[in-house]
Formats: structure tokens, sequence, C-alpha cells
């Protein structure tokens, strides 16, 4: 292909930045229904660039040589990033319109922070990494408080605010000090320059473990996860999914990258760091979700601990790691999108459900709803034969086949242990009586239906054919 | 004669005091606001300050970029501060205690 002008339109990047604002110009001109004409569009958009990411019109342009990497891992996560934010619009849409926030602000800056995670995913030097990671922490900052007659919202956008500036301030000095101490902004640049040295210099030590700390903020790993719960359960359920869903992708491809990339002759030095976080993860995230009542606080401490174990995957800095990590993040990806799907649609005396024992009579009155909801959560427990057994299960060998047999042991046990709650929303479901003169109302419009079907259909019969998946990811390697 | 040294010392007392203000502050949202502030300008202190000694442009280029994205990052957290402050009528830390669990 040519490298003329016509060309740059076809770059996903370039393409979804005037798609964003394409769509902002849409809602701000359409007279009425602004917010679902917008959210249409956004929708559209997301799925045309994914067909754009995936035919890959990229790779010809030089003047994007060393600020974007493109690589099957780049463009598996990109893909998924892009699929999950496209599925959090169609299955948040009826719980905007219900809850009178549909502002087609909304559809616009979650177009925008996808951007930012698409930057993210393949920025290939510091300062790019940096906007990236701006671009889409300052959209999400604003959607968590969009609901603004709400103290919850508005709290939660406050706590994220600070706590996110907070992780940028640190990531940034961190940037400062390995772009002092080795003169490079750019990875390969960083990775040559390192590759003359036997011993890190401590400045570059600090540098390292300030960046760490600041991604460890960004992917919620304990001890940098306070703000996670609390974000997850004062903003909108439909933001909530947004940021359970996509945000995590981003970040967690964004680590993976950075300590692989520039930093990969210093195994040792990064790993005793995501090692502990790894760990801490795993168990906080198991034992912290027991006392919950509510279940967006659950879920957050659920993928606190999702975090832990995909860390595993990042110790064990092999090409079956990043292999499991590109299966456990699709698995992740459909669990979440499933559960907030009937978390989205599902009401009681016409409130949203978001309290666990709100739960109880479910099977009673909706056996089908309480089903899927059993079946999401055994998934997730990482129960056999459901589609969770096998993202643990590869995370699991990878980490044996690396000799980290101490993080493959403690991550069964934990597992076990975050088995428990998981439970107990199933037995909640089955086993607790129904408060009397309360009924269950499960509406949810056809798009959000089609797309539950198919991923319990995945997450039920994913064990017939595994090959599918891991064919897939078979091609995706370190570098 | 003031060397490398200086500079980096500058900027990470400037950088403590700006994490101890969010950590130690009890009072007020604003002063939070400031100490992040303090914290990108010790970045780029130190951004600017490897950029002369290095000799290499690409450090000054970046503190523009932080300058910018700070400002842009400035008033989003006011924006966000003044919806707060129309549900509960104060800023006060303190009262930044709806959701916990």
């Amino acid at each position: 292909m040519e490298n003329n002008l016509i060309n740059i339109f076809f770059v996903p990047e370039v393409s979804l930045a005037i798609l964003a604002i394409a769509c902002l110009m849409y809602g701000l001109f359409s007279k009425n229904n602004s917010f679902n004409k917008a959210t249409n569009f956004a929708t559209l958009s997301l799925i045309f660039i994914s067909f754009l990411v995936y035919f890959d019109f990229t790779t010809n342009f030089a003047l994007f040589e060393n600020f974007f990497s493109n690589t099957a891992f780049t463009k598996f996560f990109k893909i998924l990033t892009i699929l999950g934010a496209a599925a959090s619009l169609i299955i948040s849409k009826n719980y905007f319109i219900d809850t009178k926030i549909n502002r087609f602000e909304i559809p616009t800056l979650l177009l925008f922070s996808t951007l930012g995670m698409m930057l993210m995913i393949s920025s290939k030097n510091l300062m790019m990494m940096y906007l990236a990671i701006e671009l889409q922490s300052l959209s999400l900052y604003v959607v968590a408080s969009i609901k603004r007659n709400s103290l919850e919202s508005a709290e939660s956008g406050v706590k994220y605010f600070i706590l996110g500036a907070l992780s940028s301030g640190i990531l940034l000095y961190g940037f400062s000090l390995v772009y002092g101490f080795t003169g490079q902004t750019s990875f390969d640049g960083i990775y040559i320059s390192l590759s003359q040295l036997d011993k890190l210099p401590i400045g570059l030590v600090f540098g390292l473990v300030f960046i760490l700390v600041g991604l460890a903020f960004k992917v919620s790993a304990v001890p940098f996860h306070m703000w996670t719960p609390d974000v997850y359960e004062g903003a909108p359920t439909s933001i909530t999914a947004f940021f359970a869903i996509v945000p995590k992708l981003a970040a967690i491809a964004l680590i993976f990258r950075f300590c692989l990339e520039p930093f990969n002759n210093f195994y040792f030095e990064w790993s005793q760091v995501i090692f502990f976080l790894s760990l801490a993860s795993m168990f906080l995230g198991a034992i912290a979700a027991i006392a919950q009542k509510s279940i967006k606080r659950l879920l957050a401490y659920s993928s606190i601990g999702h975090v832990g174990y995909v860390l595993i995957a990042l110790v064990a800095a092999s090409d079956q790691g990043i292999r499991s990590v590109s299966i456990y993040m699709f698995i992740y990806l459909i669990m979440n999108v499933s559960v907030f799907a009937i978390l989205l649609s599902l009401k009681k005396s016409d409130k949203y459900v978001e309290k666990i024992d709100q739960l109880s009579g479910l099977s009673k009155t909706n056996p089908v709803v309480s089903v899927s909801l059993a079946i999401i959560m055994l998934s997730m427990a990482g129960i056999p034969p459901f589609i969770g057994f096998f993202g643990k299960f590869y995370i699991f060998i990878a980490a044996i086949e690396s000799q980290q047999y101490i993080l493959a042991i403690l991550g069964v046990l934990a597992s076990v242990i975050s088995a428990f709650y998981y439970l107990r929303i199933i037995k909640g479901m089955y086993f607790d009586e129904a408060i009397e003169g309360e009924n269950f109302d499960f509406t949810i419009n056809n798009q959000a239906k089609a797309i539950l079907l198919i991923l319990l259909f995945i997450i039920t019969f994913f064990i017939f054919y595994p090959s599918l998946l891991t064919g897939i990811v078979s091609g995706i390697s370190l570098i | 004669m003031i060397y490398l040294e200086h500079y980096l010392f500058l900027a990470a007392i400037i950088f403590t005091i700006g994490v101890l203000g969010i950590f130690f502050n009890k009072k007020n949202v604003i002063i939070i606001l400031m100490s992040i502030e303090l914290i990108l300008l010790s970045v780029n202190i130190n951004l600017i300050s490897f950029s002369v000694f290095l000799n290499d442009i690409s450090g000054q280029i970046f503190a523009m970029l932080t300058l910018t994205v700070a400002a842009a990052e400035a008033a989003i957290g006011l924006a966000i501060l003044v919806v707060f402050y129309r549900n509960l009528g104060s800023i006060e830390v303190s009262k930044i205690n709806k959701l916990k669990g």
C-alpha cells in the first residue's frame, strides 16, 4: 500500500479520534434523543475501529515508528479493549436512559478514553505513555462523577481524581528519573542504554519502583487498590461496568510491555515488586470481599483478585506467560460483561439491585436469570467446566513452567478462598427466602440479550473447544 | 556553583512535600489539588535540569507536555470539586466518607 494521505485515515487511532469528535458534534447538533443517537454512533464506530485494527493498515507509517509498537500482542489487546468498550456501551444503554443520566457526553468521553487506552497499549515512548494514560484517566474522572445530583457519584469522582492524579504524579517522577539516568525516552533507547549496565544504578532503581507504583495504581493492585471499591460503588452501575471491563485490559497490557521491553534485562529488580503485588492482590482480593454487602464492592475486590492472578504471569515472564495473560484477559472480559449485563437489567421494586441480600429468592421468580448468574459466578470462582477455570489453569501452568512454584501454590489457595464469596451469591439466590411484596423485574434490550446469550454460550461450552482461543493467542510472543 | 545534584535534591524535597501534603491534610480538598501541582512541578524541575545537563532537548518537550496536561487536570479536578460542593455544601476532607465498607 502506498503512503498517501488518505491512508492516514485508516490508522485506527487517527480514525477513532476523528470519530470521537464527530460523535460529539452529532450529539450536540441533534435536537432530540441525542443520547441514543450518540450511543449508537459510538458503538458502530468502535466496531468499525476493531475491523481497522484487525486488518491493520498502520505498519506503513514511518512517522509513528518510534512511538507505536504494533505486534500481535498489542493487536490482540486493542481488539479486546475496543470490543469491551462497545459491549459495555450496549449493555448499559437502558440503564442510562432509565436513571436519567442520558447525556450524549458519556459515549463521547468513553470514546476518548478508549482512544487513550489504545494509545497506552501500543505506546513505545515515555511521553506517549504519559499522554495516553492521562487521556484515558481524565475522561474517566469526568464519567465517574457524571451523575451530578448524587453525592455518591461526586464523591467517587473526587476520590478517583485525587488518587489518579497522585498516581500519575508518582509515575511521572519515575519517568523523569529514568529519562535522566538513561538519556532516552523511547523504550528501545532505554533498553539499549540499559544493556550496557551490569547493575542498575540507585537512581534507576528508584525510577523503576516509582513507575511500577504508578502502574500498580492504574491496575489497582494491592497496596494501591484503595480507590477501586469506593469508585466502583459510587459511580453509576453502567459506568462501573466500563471501569471493570475496559481500563484494566489496557493497564495490564501496559505494565507487561513496560516490564518486558525496556527493563527486560533487569528481571530480578522488577520481579520482586511484581511478586509482592501479585501475592497481596490475590489474598486481599479474596479475603476483603468476604465481608462485603454491596455487589459492586464485591466485584471490585474480585477484580483486584483477578489482577493478582494476572501478575503471576508477569513474574513468569515467558512466552507461555504472555499467552496465558491474553487468554485470562479475554476470559475476564467475557465474565465481567455478562455479569454486568445482568446487574444492569435486574430491578427489585423499581430499584436496580445493588446489595447481595436483595438477590434472595431470585431463583423462585426468575429461574433463567438466576441460573445464568450462578454459571457466571461459578466461572469467576474458577470451577470447571466453565471458562474461568481455563484462565487460571493456563496462568498456573505458565508459573510452574517458569519455576514459580510458590506463586502457583498460593494462587490456588487464594482461588479457593475466593470461591466462598462467589458461592455466597449463589446461596442467596437459591436458598434464602424472598422478602414478601417485592418483585423482581428483568428488562433487557435485544442487543444486550444477544450479547448475554452468546457470552453465556461461550462460558458454558468453551470446554469442548479450548483450542479456538489457544490457537488465536499462539502467535503472541514476548516482543 | 550549582550542580545537577542540587536541582535533583530540590525536586525531591518538593515531591516529598507534595506527597505528604496529600496524606497529612485533614482540612481542605483545594490543598490536595495544590499538592498535586507541587508534585508535577517537581517533575518538571527534574526533567528540565536533566535535559540541560544531558544536552538533550526531549526533556524540555516532555516538561511542556506535562505543563499542559497539569493545567487540564487541574481544570477537571476543580470541576469535580464544584459538583461535590453542590451536593454536600462543604469540601472538607473529613466529610468525604460516605463510601466505605
